[in-house]
């Protein structure tokens, strides 16, 4: 357990430590939230959708959510590099408390990204409908940033170094976002759209957090549950198995 | 307390180490040494539970580190070639996540660090981050990191790499002590023949993967007809200087490797 807690530390350490990049990482989201969500506001109106701004946040702090836990994991590759993944895995310590300390440690920045986005949704002028459901979207970033540093975990220990860091970038990171619903509906499209959005298990995250914090949602919020517990434990079965896997 | 028999690791068609077998005793200082590329490390590496031999068998204090992993890694403490602390936190932190680690009571951790950060001149840097750290500091701090604890077996890989004369005479000293004491048997590779010639009980000499000879310094001196240890190394492994640098092909495979299974 001392393990586990230490390699926690170790990861909150560090995210507190690094203030430039915590401002560097709410850059994105305040871009999305504030042009998008202002910018396509009128048009999202005129539709009949209401605010465009009270949708988008809920998918904005899913994506945070999302992009700070799939680093997590992927942050692997920097131990790599930098020798210390060398120091955790030949300690006499089982790999799995290796894994479960870094991964708890990469939800709870997770977790502190994605509040730090929903203040800054506060600011401009976002309004939860129930603020006492505010537990309950902040369950739903955990069940995202659980979902995700998994499978951060998984493709980080894959991969021998950062040279295959912009393939997941373009070929898995952005696709789970612009599939999950963050910025549309999820409804009215074709079929081939519908399949996609419905495979991605971060739709079901965001989904959950428009439940929580709107009210409304496309799925019941139980399903939204469900799935994300379901695609969390398979995946973190996958990545504790690439993990044990790992020779330097 | 360490055995290995006809161990081979091949890297597609590159063979690293080449049916290498060798005996340690309890309470030895063993020097493993070798031109760059001979498969000093790669042993170490499958020794350590890194790496996965392609064939043969080893025993850590009769435990085999390719199944009983999570036993064998008990056993032993090392320290690698190359760097392996976190620059992102400070000395102090990186102490105390390795005790932490090495299941080192708190008590024990707070003395033995203290104790040893002053042996290495590191204890008024403490609570600097460790990137900030000359090559030498961090070469230094990596060596009082692996004394935190003491194991059945130490593995000692290129320890004195980068270090000045006094951290050097440091670390011998400090190498001997333990294993005088405590009886830890130290496993140790080094390119500074005076250093082996010194401090070893027995050496074993690799080249191109195969171990080409074995005994103590003496006995290896005498067959080789040499009047230093040096000497001897290099009527045994040539003049030639190895060349480590990758060809484009090996890069290749390096790309190709980063996607197959398993990853290395």
């Amino acid at each position: 357990m001392r393990a586990i807690y230490i390699l926690w530390l170790r990861e909150l350490k560090r995210y507190l430590r690094s203030r430039v990049q915590i401002v560097a990482s709410l850059g994105q989201p305040m871009l999305y939230l504030l042009v998008l969500g202002f910018g396509l506001g009128s048009v999202f109106q005129k539709a009949g959708m209401g605010s465009y701004l009270q949708f988008i946040a809920p998918g904005i702090i899913g994506m945070t959510v999302l992009f700070s836990s799939i680093f997590s994991g992927i942050g692997l590759l920097w131990d790599r590099q930098f020798g210390f993944l060398k120091e955790m895995l030949v300690a006499p310590v089982p790999r799995m408390e290796i894994m479960i300390g870094r991964t708890l440690g990469g939800m709870t920045v997770s977790v502190i990204q994605g509040l730090l986005v929903l203040a800054i949704a506060l600011i401009v002028g976002f309004r939860p409908v129930n603020w006492w459901h505010l537990p309950l979207a902040i369950g739903f970033m955990l069940a995202i940033s659980l979902v995700f540093a998994a499978l951060g975990v998984a493709v980080g220990s894959s991969l021998q170094d950062m040279q295959g860091f912009q393939l997941i970038m373009n070929f898995l990171v952005m696709p789970i976002y612009f599939l999950s619903g963050a910025m549309f509906p999820l409804t009215g499209q074709g079929w081939p759209l519908k399949i996609a959005t419905r495979i991605d298990p971060l739709s079901y995250g965001i989904d959950g957090m428009r439940a929580a914090l709107l009210g409304s949602s496309a799925f019941s919020p139980a399903t939204d549950i469900a799935v994300l517990a379901g695609v969390g434990v398979v995946l973190m079965v996958v990545g504790a198995h690439r993990f044990n896997k790992i020779e330097i | 307390m360490i055995e290995v028999n006809s161990l081979v690791k091949r890297f597609g068609a590159f063979t690293a180490v080449d049916d290498v077998s060798f005996t340690v005793e309890e309470g030895e200082i063993f020097a493993f040494l070798g031109p760059n590329g001979a498969g000093k490390t790669t042993t170490i590496k499958m020794l350590t539970t890194l790496l996965k031999p392609t064939s043969g068998s080893m025993r850590l204090d009769g435990l085999d580190p390719m199944t009983a992993q999570h036993e064998a890694r008990k056993k032993f403490g090392i320290v690698f070639q190359d760097p392996s602390l976190d620059g992102e936190l400070t000395a102090a932190e990186n102490m105390e996540i390795h005790g932490v680690l090495y299941h080192v009571p708190h008590k024990a951790r707070r003395q033995r660090t203290e104790e040893l950060l002053k042996l290495f001149e590191l204890w008024e840097r403490r609570n600097e981050l460790v990137k900030k750290y000359s090559g030498g500091m961090k070469r230094r701090l990596e060596i009082a990191r692996g004394f935190l604890h003491t194991p059945k077996i130490l593995f000692l890989d290129e320890p004195t790499l980068g270090l000045d004369p006094q951290s050097r005479n440091q670390l011998w000293t400090h190498v001997k002590s333990v294993n005088e004491a405590e009886r830890v048997t130290v496993f140790l590779t080094t390119h500074y023949m005076d250093e082996a010639d010194r401090v070893a009980h027995r050496i074993g000499i690799i080249d191109h993967g195969k171990l080409v000879a074995q005994g103590t310094p003496a006995e290896i001196k005498e067959r080789t007809g040499s009047e230093t240890l040096e000497d001897a190394f290099l009527k045994l492994t040539g003049t030639t200087i190895r060349d480590e640098s990758a060809s484009s092909t090996d890069q290749m495979r390096q790309f190709a490797k980063m996607w197959q299974r398993g990853g290395r």
